[in-house]
């Protein structure tokens, strides 16, 4: 089962994000910010991380930054979940690291699509 | 809705679209039509029919017929048939090609533009390879308001997120508030029309892809097999029919034969006198030739 480690400081989100990529298969953990996000890395790399932009403590782009530089850490692929919807935040989540980038409001059909695009799961799946 | 009243919008939504009801679709009429009804200031199904039925009520055949399609479309929507156009199908075209160097395309069933759209991306993506070509993408639908939508190529922040990559959402397109819209680069290499497959449509001319996909599915099967006996008359002999998920030729019509191994896609079987078919007629065709980069 690959994993996916969901990263945002509400808790609505990671539990709407949960639900949605447990339907996809993943084996689900859950940080309320960068930094306890890193915690987790620090200890064992998912295989995808749903990162939020905005947060507490360390914003998720200062943790992607962190990420990518731990052994194996361009492994992970990075899929940005956030309210940032402009094209400077796009450009910068690339140029800095990021796979895939979803704009909220997200929802099952989005982030499957998006999961798909970057290979974590097979096409066929985003369609069901 | 009476019995008899289904029946006819039954049959006036097989006559006009090709849109085939199985025996219980009430709800689904209701659900499109009520709404449209309300608006007209049309009491119910039962005047609707009336109304219908009576002289000069073309604007509301047209409401009604349009209201009835089903849209849905996706940016590479299903991406095979994408990965197939860029490594099967247009790598053998640049070759059979390479004389005229010009290729033409249609999409038989375009919807809001996501799908030729999807292909003009892909064309812009093979870059050197196609320098210099004449590129002509002709996007058709049923439906004027759909048309409409794709000519803008305007689309809403979720519609972008359907199947388009980030990488080419910031390649391609252009932010104005909450919505997106695709460059005019890309708008310029395709040329909309309305049309219904239900018609003749032999004035298109000759192409060397044809995408048609996700319509036929709504068809009876006579319909679907008249379709694809005139596509055929439109595709080069070694041209490429490529076809929804949900679709197929086989056990329908032997004009078309499946490529094994490329799920969608098909191709002539006859090799039918290239007799020289006309040149679109009305508007002056959309050509676009490729810019080197
Ligand atoms: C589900 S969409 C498919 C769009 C796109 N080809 C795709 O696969 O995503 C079906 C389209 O077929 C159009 N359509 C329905 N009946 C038609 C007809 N008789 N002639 C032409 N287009 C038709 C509808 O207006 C609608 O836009």
């Amino acid at each position: 089962m690959k994993t996916c480690l969901v990263v945002d400081d509400s808790s609505v989100v990671r539990k709407i994000a949960r639900r949605i990529l447990e339907g996809l298969e993943f084996e689900v953990t859950e940080a309320e910010d960068g930094s306890k996000a890193l915690e987790v890395c620090q200890h064992k790399l998912p295989d995808a991380v749903l990162l939020d932009w905005n947060m507490p403590v360390m914003d998720g782009f200062e943790f992607m930054g962190h990420m990518r530089r731990l052994p194996g850490g361009d492994q992970p692929k990075v899929v940005f979940c956030t309210t940032e919807n402009n094209v400077a935040h796009i450009a910068q989540a690339l140029s800095g690291g990021a796979n895939e980038y979803i704009m909220k409001p997200f929802d099952k059909d989005i982030i499957a699509d998006k999961f798909a695009e970057v290979g974590l799961i097979p096409v066929g799946q985003a369609m069901v | 809705m009476t019995p008899t009243e289904y029946e006819y919008l039954r049959k006036f939504l097989r006559d006009h679209s090709g849109l085939d009801l199985s025996a219980d679709k009430q709800y689904l009429i209701e659900s499109r039509l009520l709404p449209l009804a309300r608006k007209a200031g049309i009491s119910g199904i039962g005047e609707l029919v009336q109304k219908l039925q009576g002289a000069g009520s073309g604007a509301l055949v047209t409401s009604v017929v349009e209201a009835m399609t089903t849209n849905e479309t996706f940016f590479f929507r299903d991406k095979v048939p994408f990965d197939h156009f860029r490594d099967t199908i247009m790598p053998e075209i640049i070759k059979a090609r390479a004389g005229r160097r010009s290729v033409r395309i249609w999409c038989a069933a375009g919807s809001t533009g996501q799908e030729p759209y999807s292909l003009a991306m892909s064309l812009k993506e093979m870059g050197a390879a196609l320098t210099g070509w004449r590129v002509e993408i002709i996007a058709t639908d049923l439906s004027q308001e759909v048309l409409e939508k794709a000519k803008a190529g305007i689309y809403s922040q979720f519609e972008v997120q359907r199947g388009l990559p980030i990488q080419m959402l910031m390649k391609y397109f252009k932010q104005t508030g909450e919505t997106w819209q695709i460059n005019p680069e890309l708008r310029a290499m395709i040329q909309h029309r309305q049309l219904n497959l239900l018609h003749d449509f032999a004035q298109l001319g000759t192409f060397d892809v044809i995408f048609c996909r996700n319509v036929l599915i709504y068809f009876d099967q006579d319909t679907k097999i008249n379709i694809f006996n005139r596509l055929a008359r439109q595709i080069e002999g070694d041209g490429f029919l490529v076809l929804g998920a949900a679709e197929t030729v086989v056990g329908l019509t032997d004009t078309f034969r499946p490529i094994p191994e490329r799920r969608g896609l098909y191709k002539p079987n006859d090799a039918r006198a290239a007799a020289a078919k006309p040149a679109l007629a009305g508007a002056a065709p959309r050509v676009a030739v490729m810019a080197g980069r």
